[in-house]
């Protein structure tokens, strides 16, 4: 870098920096708007102008994880003593927490379909940017008969947009009994995604002078080692990015989810809206859900933040 | 130690031929060089012979036994690159450690660590040991490189312009080394290279590739002192060897610019008439105020052992190589003769040398 800068350079950094702080407050707004319903009181949720200020709660959260009831009148004194604090915050938006016959508290939908989403997610970007990684190397390093084409046909099973397919899926996979199974969603997101993954991690591989395999061949180490020994850890920045994108896919994915899965396989994206319409639309539930349903991606991308920065400059830099 | 022999290799990619019929015969414990253009066929040989193409016709023999079903690492070859021939995120310890590692090997802990230690200190490379590779200069890389080729202990060496990338000292440096890490192992070398000044100070035998084909095979006396062609004659030697277009007549050569050269009647082989190209190294040539032929200095070029003056004759550049004393102008006219008895002749048409026709 250079040590001296020109007055119009120094401008010009000064603009591109306020640039970015207002590229990025844009970016954030909604991030904030969630993040502060999710911890607002109901009544504070959908108040014009928007309150900025208030003090915190978690009622959203304990409305989240509980299956409630609305309360004709207010509990008898009693009862809201008795009842520990969380419920108390329930009590006071109106509702009541559900208990089973022997006092046990009812949990909502919600803890199950996040677990579903965390299983669905996680076990299909592994298969895609495994089986990704596999044929990639295949690609890149042997001569495959019609390469060109068979990388068209791979890429080709994205140009269709995914809907179109969704009705033919939803008969297949009911004579398969593939619906509403977690198996069933994973095969699906693993098909959406390797050709992603294969396209991605061919370019990555490319880059790997084949020569490091090489000379593992000539010392003595079979195809296999040489691409687990050297292939692999050089590859990691490549395997990093796409397996971001491939999860952020997969968790996202909304239209497949709600057709093909309703209780038992069904992920957080179709769930969280479904609770809008049962009673009146509790916003900062919903909130609550999607603040709890960003976190996810928000760590594996936080993690793995180097390989990223370094998968997006790829190329560019010093070999 | 090995004896490596190709017996009419060929190899194709798709429609390209990369290499035709070659047989080349590299005796245990030699230096063999092969040198050629880019394209020339040379990488081609050496990934044939370490197991990482296959020939499409013909066959290897490392000590006597065809390899054709060896992978790659069965072979026990140690393969050189001219780059990206570190393993990259690990240190050198690593990288010499790793060829030891190899499950069909099976080397103990307190071996490995010998051998490592025992190359570093033949390479003088003992302060690096612990260093990422990517922290190592051009011959620092080279070194471990060729470390990590003789901790295993090899049958042969194959080095794939392994000091071209490097700058001139250091290439130099590292040829002396290579060469004299050769004679020490006594191992079977087969090092491929464009740098004819690197065939000729290293080989103990050097073979010249063009388009896939071996032109000729030999000793580097042979092949500077009696080329096979004229494209070995322009391939070897710095400058190489001057080409002089020309006919025979009465004991005499007349080149085509008009002068004359003694000739004398010893070659029975070439007739008067026959359009010839006579081949003549710097080093043969001389000045002298007495000699038939007449030139203009064009350049000089000292090289302070000596000088090496460009001749112009006519159209023509001959260079010639006289004493560093010798006080020339440029533009100076000159008179030149040669020595006869070291003209190579060459058949205008085909370029062969009429010695190794005839």
């Amino acid at each position: 870098m250079a040590a001296v800068q020109t007055r119009s350079e120094r401008a010009l950094n000064r603009i591109a920096i306020a640039a970015v702080l207002v590229i990025t407050l844009i970016f954030l707004a909604p991030i904030y708007w969630i993040t502060a319903t999710a911890f607002k009181p109901r009544n504070l949720a959908t108040t014009i102008p928007p309150t900025v200020l208030f003090e915190p709660e978690i009622s959203p959260f304990v409305k989240l994880f509980t299956k409630r009831s609305q309360l004709r009148e207010a509990p008898a004194p009693e009862e809201y003593a008795a009842a520990p604090w969380w419920e108390r915050m329930v009590f006071d938006g109106g509702e009541k927490i559900v208990r089973s016959g022997r006092g046990e508290v009812q949990p909502s939908g919600y803890p199950n379909r996040f677990m579903n989403s965390l299983i669905v997610a996680i076990t299909s970007t592994v298969l895609a940017v495994g089986m990704g990684t596999f044929t990639a190397y295949g690609f890149s390093r042997f001569r495959v008969k019609g390469e060109a084409d068979l990388l068209f046909f791979i890429l080709s099973t994205r140009m269709l947009p995914p809907v179109v397919v969704a009705i033919p899926m939803f008969l297949m996979y009911r004579v398969v009994g593939l619906n509403d199974t977690h198996w069933g969603l994973i095969i699906l997101y693993t098909a959406f995604n390797l050709s992603f993954s294969v396209w991605l991690m061919k370019g990555f591989i490319d880059e790997i002078p084949k020569e490091y395999e090489e000379a593992a061949l000539v010392d003595g180490y079979t195809r296999m080692q040489a691409f687990f020994k050297i292939v692999i850890p050089e590859a990691a920045t490549g395997i990093a990015a796409t397996a971001v994108f491939c999860f952020i896919t997969a968790w996202n994915e909304y239209a497949f989810a709600l057709i093909m899965t309703n209780r038992r396989a069904q992920t957080a994206p179709p769930f969280i809206p479904s609770q809008v319409g049962s009673g009146l639309p509790d916003w900062t539930v919903i909130a609550a859900g999607t603040f709890l349903f960003l976190l996810p991606v928000a760590i594996f991308t936080f993690l793995l933040r180097n390989h990223l920065l370094r998968g997006m400059s790829f190329g560019a830099i010093r070999k | 130690m090995a004896h490596i022999e190709l017996k009419g290799i060929t190899k194709t990619f798709g429609n390209h031929t990369a290499l035709k019929n070659l047989n080349i015969d590299i005796a245990d414990g030699e230096f063999f060089v092969l040198l050629g253009q880019t394209g020339a066929g040379k990488t081609t040989t050496l990934r044939l012979i370490a197991g990482l193409e296959k020939p499409t016709a013909g066959q290897i023999f490392i000590d006597g036994q065809d390899v054709a079903d060896w992978g790659a690492a069965e072979r026990d070859v140690a393969l050189v690159l001219q780059q990206y021939s570190l393993y990259p995120r690990y240190t050198v310890r690593e990288n010499l450690e790793f060829p030891l590692k190899s499950r069909i090997r099976r080397v103990e802990q307190a071996e490995i660590k010998e051998r490592v230690d025992r190359v570093a200190k033949t390479l003088r490379i003992e302060h690096l040991l612990d260093r990422k590779t990517d922290r190592l200069s051009g011959g620092e890389m080279q070194r471990v490189s060729i470390g990590r080729a003789i901790v295993r202990k090899p049958r042969v060496f194959l080095m794939d312009e392994p000091l071209s990338a490097l700058d001139a000292k250091l290439r130099e440096a590292l040829r002396t080394e290579l060469k004299n890490l050769q004679m020490n192992l006594g191992a079977t070398f087969l090092f491929v290279t464009h740098d004819q000044i690197e065939a000729m100070s290293m080989g103990d035998k050097i073979g010249v590739l063009n388009n896939g084909q071996l032109v000729q095979m030999g000793t580097p006396q042979e092949i500077y002192r009696n080329p096979v062609n004229t494209f070995v004659a322009r391939a070897v030697g710095s400058p190489p060897m001057n080409l002089i277009a020309g006919t025979l007549a009465g004991g005499e050569a007349v080149a085509s610019e008009g002068y004359r050269l003694p000739f004398g009647y010893g070659h029975g082989i070439a007739m008067d008439g026959r359009p010839l190209t006579f081949g003549i190294r710097p080093e043969d040539l001389f000045l002298d105020s007495g000699a038939p032929g007449e030139a203009r200095v064009h350049d000089v070029e000292n090289h302070g052992v000596e000088k090496i003056v460009t001749l112009r004759t006519g159209e023509k550049f001959i260079h010639a190589t006289v004493p560093a004393q010798t006080v020339l102008q440029i533009e100076d006219t000159v008179r030149f003769s040669w020595n006869p008895e070291k003209v190579v002749l060459f058949d205008s048409g085909s370029g062969v040398s009429l010695r190794h026709a005839g």
